[in-house]
């Protein structure tokens, strides 16, 4: 499953990045310390987040990570916004808390289609 | 200025303390030069994780550093070499959740007391020597498949 199809499915605003949305996300890590992410998260993965300072581009760069959702209707920083750009990073946001964001991203991963 | 010889590049970066606008620069340069010279890509993101921690420790903690990135046959070696308070306690700092980060660190995300955990966990050898006041010298080595 694409990023897109994660946001049409669940109704999330696209911030950024469009042009990486076709990106295949093999899974997904939930958290807001950036070395846990550094250290857990893998290739692919999307991560769920309320960090929105620039650093976060970074992290999903190097960790080479699908793209990050921000949860609570988070609004990304606009450096934030111009790096992801820049690093071809999808931002989207979503009304929803992590707990809630996660597990229906979990269905969606799992339902195998 | 990168350096390629036969088998061999070299290449030095600086760090500025306190930078967080710019924090991770270094690191996905030597992200990007691994890519090129052909590294395979568990060894580039292993190399991202540690450059990244390392930088980001600098960026937190010292005043500045340079980093000396070498790739030679069978192994990436990267050295950080800071300017800065050092490690008072380097048993203590190695402890995964144990942190100095202040308020204004933790709210970015960071100071989760993992950096160096990770950097010990990503990298084949790694070896950590500081001096208070003085600064902190990491050597981390990832090696490569040799051909
Ligand atoms: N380059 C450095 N200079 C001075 N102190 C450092 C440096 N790197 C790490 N430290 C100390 O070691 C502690 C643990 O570092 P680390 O494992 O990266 O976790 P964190 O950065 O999240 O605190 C830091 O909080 C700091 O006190
Ligand atoms: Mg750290």
């Amino acid at each position: 499953m694409n990023i897109e199809a994660i946001g049409a499915a669940l109704g999330l605003e696209v911030k950024c990045g469009r042009e990486s949305l076709g990106k295949n996300v093999t899974g997904g890590y939930t958290g807001d310390l950036l070395s846990d992410v550094m250290g857990n998260a893998k290739e692919g993965y999307i991560w769920i987040t309320r960090q929105v300072h620039q650093n976060i581009v970074a992290v999903a760069s190097l960790k080479e990570l699908a793209g990050i959702i921000l949860i609570n209707a988070c609004e990304p920083a606009r450096e934030t916004l111009e790096k992801a750009e820049a690093e071809k990073i999808p931002i989207l946001v979503s009304d929803l808390p992590a707990f809630e964001l996660s597990g229906r991203i979990y269905n969606l991963l799992t339902s195998g289609s | 200025m990168g350096e390629t010889k036969a088998n061999l590049y070299s290449e030095s970066f600086q760090i500025e303390g306190g930078n967080f606008n710019s924090a991770g620069i270094v690191s996905t340069s030597i992200k990007s030069i691994l890519k090129k010279l052909g590294i395979p890509g568990d060894i580039v993101r292993k190399a991202a994780i540690v450059s990244y921690e390392a930088e980001i420790n600098v960026v937190s903690y010292a005043k500045k550093a340079v980093v000396n990135l070498t790739v030679k046959p069978g192994a990436v070696l990267i050295d950080v070499i800071d300017e800065g308070q050092g490690i008072p306690n380097i048993d203590l700092a190695m402890q995964e959740g144990y942190s100095t980060a202040d308020h204004r660190i933790r709210e970015m995300g960071f100071g989760a007391g993992m950096g160096l955990c990770n950097i010990k966990n990503y990298s084949d050898d790694f070896h950590i020597a500081s001096e208070v006041g003085k600064g902190t010298h990491l050597k981390m080595t990832i090696q490569t498949p040799s051909t």
